[in-house]
């Protein structure tokens, strides 16, 4: 099992937009991916729901996590994207 | 012979066409007992699939803050997450529509449960229930109506997502059984220019393509009117267009009485393409975009641009800035201000600054900074004040600041009946109506169910609005109104006539209230405005004034 721990880096929090970016690219990596807020419950990464629930904020430590071939290459992926301030990235889609 | 209903009108203009009604969402049937649980959990999951696709699609069609809560809620709708859970209490003997709705139900309870911005989600999961458990069912989709030529919307109210991808070339009007002036129906057809009437007691009954003529001023709708009558409301219609827009100058009354009209905005960005040739100013800019969603307060540099920004698109008039207008009723996660029972009567508007005055101060030094950039007059004033010496106090810190022009907001009964000793220290009064009825005839914004009495045709709130505008004139001070009702074209001239020296609207508002003004002598004004305070209710006073017009 890899971890990657990371702090949301996004204003409104992981919330709206920047949720919806996280779930998708969570949903595209080839391995299941949990995220877990503090000592909360692990959830899978690719769950639109399970993600809101997590209330994340701005500046709250989330810790990935996932395990088996490609698991390291996602984890650095998500945490990356996490780590970004979406709110004040253009929307390429609409 | 038509059918006539009776609604509260909220955006002018008239409309004739067939109505197509927003399904309402589908009634659960009695719960069965599943002799298939495998075909019952396809059904189930098929359900989900179909709706997270129709989603996606409206999500494709819209833009912006729209194409976002869309995507998000196709992506809530394939949620796989959700699909287990439903799964799971069909293998337990549930059917499809009541493990969808139990489903749902318990991720409802879990966002509420997180408050805030989530809690308001909550109400979108019922939405995606509704679309699903209606596919499960083979009833029609939940939402606004296609029907392939345009159409009379009429619904029980329109939630924001419903309006998200409305086309206004295809909708001809709004016509809602619940919802009041201040509903987000109302504001958002004044926003698209559409005629809208709501509170209309019967209008789920009117059957799809039967053609109906709506009164977005009168409130009235005939229903069942012949091919003849329809055409003829389209000819006055298209009049009524062209007449608006033949409308220029500056706002005054046929007989040169100024009033003038203005603008309300919430940023710079509001006024990108507005035709600002005759406007006076801005009547009321909101400057709480700035403070949404953040974890501390903008600094003093981030406020000095975007009040510069907003400020450049005018070289004269006048620009009211409005501080900070939040509270317990507009929640701001950065105050950290406790939740109320009550919050309409709690800490917001200028009761912020009795705990927080240096966010307050921070404000009023970077409005003083920006208004050096502009040659435009920058007036400030603060939102609900309720006595003396809170003008007061609030007055001396806007001087000590160097802005010369301090006012405040009528929004409490208290101020209103005190307008007169507010005008010794401060320099102007801006009513917003909005807050002044639903305090004044204590019915609460968020209940539909008391629309009538949020009317600001009430004459109780026409009384205050008229105390306060004697007042103003007796101090030769001004006196405006920022809130939904000056964008009212039948209110303007009644407005003037209590002597109303400001009018600030939506830009949309503008031509429709300065065409009425420019009806209506000075003299025909104060009489309206006598004919309307001397009615029992908003109805009476609005019969009154319409009857006395024609």
């Amino acid at each position: 099992m890899s971890e990657r721990t990371v702090k949301i880096a996004s204003r409104t929090g992981l919330h709206a937009r920047p949720a919806a970016l996280f779930v998708k690219a969570a949903a595209d990596q080839g391995v299941p991916v949990t995220i877990r807020a503090g000592d909360g419950k692990p959830v899978p990464a690719a769950s639109m729901l399970a993600v809101l629930s997590l209330g994340a904020e701005q500046g709250t430590e989330v810790v990935l996590a996932a395990e088996g071939p490609g698991s390291e290459e996602a984890l650095d992926a998500l945490a990356e994207l996490l780590a970004r301030d979406l709110d004040a990235e253009e929307s390429t889609d609409a | 012979m038509p059918d006539e209903l009776r609604g509260i009108g909220v955006s002018p203009g008239l409309a004739a066409g067939p109505v197509a009604r927003m399904s309402p969402p589908p009634p659960l049937p009695e719960a069965r007992t599943v002799t298939d649980p495998e075909q019952e959990a396809a059904t189930a999951t098929r359900a989900l699939e179909t709706t997270e696709a129709r989603l996606r699609d409206r999500a494709a069609a819209a833009t912006g803050e729209a194409h976002d809560i869309l995507d998000a809620q196709s992506m809530i709708a394939g949620d796989p997450t959700l699909r287990d859970g439903v799964v799971a209490r069909i293998k337990d003997g549930a059917d499809a529509p009541h493990a969808l709705r139990d489903t749902f139900d318990e991720h409802r309870r879990t966002l509420e449960g997180l408050g805030g911005y989530l809690a308001e989600r909550a109400a979108d999961l019922d939405d995606i229930a509704h679309r699903a458990i209606a596919v499960a069912l083979g009833s029609p989709m939940p939402g606004v109506p296609d029907p392939g030529h345009a159409f009379v919307l009429v619904a029980d109210d329109l939630a924001p997502a419903d309006t998200a991808t409305l086309d206004p070339d295809r909708v001809l009007a709004l016509v809602t059984e619940r919802g009041g002036p201040t509903s987000h129906t109302a504001i958002l057809a004044r926003s698209l220019g559409l005629p809208a009437v709501v509170g209309c007691t019967g209008a789920l009954d009117l059957d799809d393509d039967t053609t109906v003529t709506v009164d977005g001023t009168t409130g009235r709708i005939r229903a069942g009117v012949d091919e003849k009558e329809a055409a003829d409301v389209r000819d006055r219609a298209a009049e009524e267009r062209a007449r608006l827009a033949g409308g220029s100058g500056p706002g005054r009354t046929s007989d040169g009485h100024p009033v003038d009209l203005m603008v309300n905005i919430g940023s710079a960005a509001d006024l990108a393409g507005v035709d600002l040739t005759d406007v006076a100013g801005v009547g009321l800019f909101r400057t709480e975009f700035l403070f949404l969603d953040r974890h501390d307060a903008p600094g003093l540099e981030e406020q000095v641009a975007a009040y510069t920004e907003a400020f450049g698109f005018f070289t004269s008039g006048t620009i009211v800035v409005r501080t900070l207008d939040a509270g317990a009723d507009k929640p701001l996660q950065f105050l950290g201000l406790p939740e109320e029972p009550n919050p309409a009567l709690g800490v917001r508007g200028l009761r912020v600054a009795r705990d927080r005055p240096e966010i307050l101060d921070t404000q009023l030094e970077a409005i003083a900074l920006a208004s050096e950039q502009t040659s435009a007059d920058v007036w400030v004033m603060a939102p609900m004040v309720s006595t003396q010496p809170e003008a007061d106090a609030f007055a001396a810190r806007v001087r000590h600041h160097g802005l010369p022009t301090a006012g405040v907001m009528i929004e409490v009964p208290a101020a209103a009946l005190r307008a007169r000793r507010f005008l010794d220290v401060v320099d102007f009064l801006s009513i917003g109506t909005n807050d002044l009825s639903q305090y004044t005839l204590a019915a609460d914004r968020q209940t539909g169910g008391l629309a009538d009495l949020l009317d600001p045709w009430q004459p109780a709130l026409l009384e205050l609005i008229a105390g306060c505008a004697a007042a103003g004139k007796d101090a030769g001070k001004p006196v405006g109104i920022c809130g939904e009702a000056a964008a009212d074209p039948l209110l303007a001239p009644v407005l003037a006539g209590l002597g109303i020296t400001k009018l600030s609207m939506s830009p949309r508002g503008l031509p429709a209230v300065r065409a009425s003004l420019a009806e209506h002598t000075l003299a025909d004004c104060e009489r309206l405005a006598a004919r309307a305070l001397a009615t029992g209710d908003a109805a009476e006073a609005r019969a009154a004034v319409i009857a006395a017009s024609s």
